[in-house]
């Protein structure tokens, strides 16, 4: 079904919103956004803990052991509150999104159950791998966490199908706005799968290994230059600066099947209003009564981005039917989303430059140069400002849509209740457990460097046994 | 097809209210256990039993959610456009409790265990008693096919409350069931005797309102009450049998048999309920087969099902086993009783 099919039956006037749209899109938006920082690290530090694992039995190397230990104590507190905060967008899709659910639950939501298998595997694996030290022989208890970094496969791209889907359905057959077929194969390995997993998943690995390493080159930078220091940074760091160019080549095809396929959204990220050639990319500037202000324009660089040659045409937001045309306001969001997106990971791909050079030509500057330390301290809190971006250039991109050309997002929101308590109370809890997350492994951290490994208690772990309940 | 899709949901219902039921009351007895220094060994025993195996357990939701919102998705939708007070507190009341209990495990200094402590066992009792009335206001049919029902009212009436009520009182008495076992492995003599006690004094309770919910359900759900006297009557009455057998055997200070006579008897409550709301889904309005989806994705649920008996099973056996398995490098062995 094309957009023009859909708007046959989709007449409602722009002003007939609920008055839940709103608070229903930022909660989601909100509560997506603060467990997508928490992916990474369920997805891509069990895999860390491994290499610093395998590397320690290998090699016999304590340093890189006691990495894999600490880091899995740190998956358990984050896995945890991922677990939890996963939870609630399950009840937030039915709460917020009924009519998503209710119209293509039969199709959207069974990636969901695939997903569930994995995380399943991931749960009983986390605990056996986090429980199994000292309890299991080395090698069985390594390859304990193994399904673990498997199963975080899998489950991103169950979800990433789910999330793919909406941007371009495929697989259902629908009769009077009703799915009477599913095609199950079709539904999961949609159009967009494949490329949207796939940076997902690394996006995940630079994530979780810009912020590892970014603590230890803070640790390095306070005078901590120690070779635990030195492992726990080149661990991180190796993975995310090798996985950053893979990345910047898959996000570039991306571009071009967005461009192809999904023109509305491309139209947005291009902030462009007008059907034209030659057109330049805009870096930064807003979109006001349908023309572009202020902005820094590169000549024919969007259509040779787009097509690889200056006379590629591309459709500007008007070729948008004008009832599902993204606002002025949304397509500038949108823009800036993914000129941060880029700009971020190509500031991120300099560290990673000066990071191999240091590594190839003058190692013994890695731990000394303050300066590429304090750039790669910085890196953590860039990547996930990087993922944040390119998350909101999927989602916001899809505006006023929620599936692509089947339902509009002011069709599938709740209509009944006032969603305003439940948003406030899910901010301020939030918050809470955000703050009390940072505060309680900034405190594990401390008792490490202290007291060493022995005095701290081990969530989840068998020295729990020995010192248990309040202390007072 | 939508009859396997229905048994495989009502399966993880009762591995949900099982194992995830069991830590729920645990929170109940933490939330009990008194200041810091009283309560700290019962925590302590609390804390041991739950924490491997907390997110395994709670992993039976997911799939629960999951199964019913792509095989039964306008039920789904029917129930959460209705429910969305118990449904939403209860999503935020397991947020707090899953943070509050990681986080009690790796802080030292006691007012800010007592703080996450708190979190922990306060939305223990309140999540569990949400997903109870929830299950009123489903089976009372105050859910309408099209959703929207009333918004306090649909979960907030005998029925609600009585499921609320009951689904705390139940996970208590688990908890307690399945603590004193622990205890009594462990050797522990003081909290053997501590958790017998409190298992069954919430055994008790749980019979006494089971047996009061059972006039409530006469008044407010005909149907259902029919249902439960004739054609579940085998299952109600063995449901009774074992959790007798289970508070003999507590009055007894006898192990053996304790667990599984406590889960047999909450299995088949949950079975009863199950049988005799067939075919229904809501009410008597939706049935199974008027809410279910396509094939192809009943074909996938079922197919998802499979797997997880195939992979998930052995593993969780896996984890059970390595949970109560003494360390390689000479820790203490387990010790039996």
């Amino acid at each position: 079904m094309t957009t023009a099919d859909a708007l046959t039956y989709l007449s409602i006037p722009a002003d007939a919103d609920p008055e839940q749209l709103f608070p229903a899109r930022e909660q989601m938006a909100f509560t997506l956004g603060f467990h997508i920082i928490l992916v990474p690290f369920g997805v891509a530090l069990t895999t860390l803990m491994l290499i610093a694992h395998h590397r320690g039995l290998r090699k016999g190397d304590t340093e890189a052991l006691l990495l894999a230990r600490r880091w899995s104590k740190v998956a358990a507190v984050l896995f945890a509150v991922g677990a939890v905060t996963g939870t609630v967008l399950s009840f937030e899709l039915g709460i917020l999104w009924p009519g998503l659910m209710k119209n293509y639950g039969s199709a959207f939501g069974f990636p969901f159950a695939v997903e569930g298998l994995f995380f399943f595997l991931e749960a009983i694996f986390v605990s056996l791998y986090i429980y199994g030290w000292d309890r299991m022989r080395p090698w069985a208890h390594f390859w304990c966490g193994v399904p673990v970094s498997l199963a975080g496969l899998g489950g991103t791209a169950s979800v990433v199908a789910a999330n793919a889907w909406m941007n371009q359905p495929a697989g259902i057959t629908l009769e009077h706005g009703k799915v009477v077929a599913v095609r199950p194969a079709e539904v999961y390995f949609n159009g967009a799968f494949w490329l949207e997993f796939l940076h997902m998943f690394i996006a995940a690995y630079i994530v979780a290994g810009f912020v590892v390493a970014g603590v230890y080159a803070a640790g390095m930078l306070r005078g901590r230059r120690d070779r635990y220091h030195r492992v726990g940074f080149v661990t991180g760091f190796a993975v995310a600066a090798y996985a950053l160019p893979v990345q910047i080549l898959v996000g570039d095809t991306i571009a071009r099947q967005v461009f192809g396929d999904e023109p509305a959204k491309f139209a947005a990220i291009e902030l462009l209003p007008t059907t034209s050639s030659h057109v330049p990319e805009t870096l930064g500037g807003v979109l006001a009564d349908g023309e572009v202000r202020y902005g820094l324009k590169i000549p024919d660089l969007a259509s040779l981005l787009a097509g690889f040659r200056p006379s590629t045409r591309i459709d500007g937001l008007e070729a948008v039917p004008a009832q599902v045309r993204p606002t002025d306001a949304e397509a500038t969001v949108v823009h800036w989303a993914f000129d941060i997106m880029v700009g971020t990971s190509f500031l991120l791909l300099a560290v990673a430059l000066w990071f191999t050079w240091l590594w190839w030509l003058r190692r013994d500057r890695l731990a000394t140069s303050r300066w590429f330390l304090r750039c790669a301290s910085a890196c953590g809190v860039v990547a996930v400002l990087c993922l944040e971006s390119g998350w909101v250039v999927t989602e916001v991109g899809r505006q006023p849509w929620i599936v692509v050309g089947h339902l509009l997002t002011r069709d599938a929101v709740a209509t009944h209740g006032n969603l305003w308590p439940f948003f406030g109370t899910v901010l301020a809890l939030y918050s809470a457990v955000g703050a009390a997350a940072v505060w309680v492994l900034r405190a594990m951290a401390r008792r490490w460097r202290q007291q060493g490994d022995a005095a701290a208690p081990v969530p989840y772990g068998p020295e729990h046994e020995v010192r248990e309940g309040p202390v007072s | 097809m939508a009859n396997l899709v229905t048994v495989f949901l009502f399966l993880g219902v009762i591995a949900y209210g099982l194992l995830a039921g069991a830590d729920f009351g645990a929170g109940f007895w933490d939330l009990l256990a008194g200041g810091a220094r009283r309560g700290r060994a019962p925590r302590a025993l609390i804390d041991a039993s739950l924490a491997p195996v907390w997110e395994a357990n709670h992993t039976w939701l997911i799939y629960c959610l999951v199964i019913l919102w792509s095989g039964f998705p306008t039920a789904f939708a029917a129930l959460t456009t209705t429910c969305y007070i118990p449904l939403g507190v209860a999503a935020l009341g397991i947020v707090l409790r899953g943070a509050g209990f990681a986080f009690r495990k790796v802080s030292l200094r006691t007012p800010e265990q007592r703080l996450y402590g708190a979190a922990f066992a306060a939305s223990s009792v309140l999540t569990p008693f949400c997903f109870g009335s929830v299950a009123g206001a489903l089976a009372s049919g105050r859910v309408p096919a099209g959703g929207g029902g009333n918004a306090l009212t649909s979960w907030l009436n005998p029925s609600g409350v009585l499921g609320g009520v009951l689904a705390v009182l139940v996970c208590a008495h688990l908890a307690a069931v399945y603590l004193t076992v622990t205890a009594r492995r462990r050797g522990d003599g003081d909290l053997f005797r501590y958790f017998c006690v409190r298992g069954l004094a919430s055994g008790v309770l749980a019979g006494a309102v089971s047996a009061g919910g059972i006039f409530v359900l006469r008044a407010d759900v005909p149907r259902l009450f029919h249902n439960l006297t004739h054609r579940s009557l085998p299952l109600v009455l063995l449901a009774a049998l074992g959790g007798l057998a289970g508070l003999v055997l507590l009055r007894a200070e006898e192990v053996r048999g304790l667990r599984e006579a406590a889960a047999a008897a909450v299995a088949l409550v949950l079975g009863g309920w199950g049988v005799s709301q067939y075919p229904y889904l809501l009410g008597t309005h939706v049935s199974l087969q008027d809410a279910a989806s396509p094939d192809a994705t009943l074909g996938v649920l079922v197919g998802v099902a499979c797997v997880a008996g195939v992979l998930i099973l052995p593993s969780l056996i896996l984890l059970f086993r390595v949970v109560g398995r003494p360390g390689v490098d000479g820790r203490p062995p387990r010790r039996r009783s």
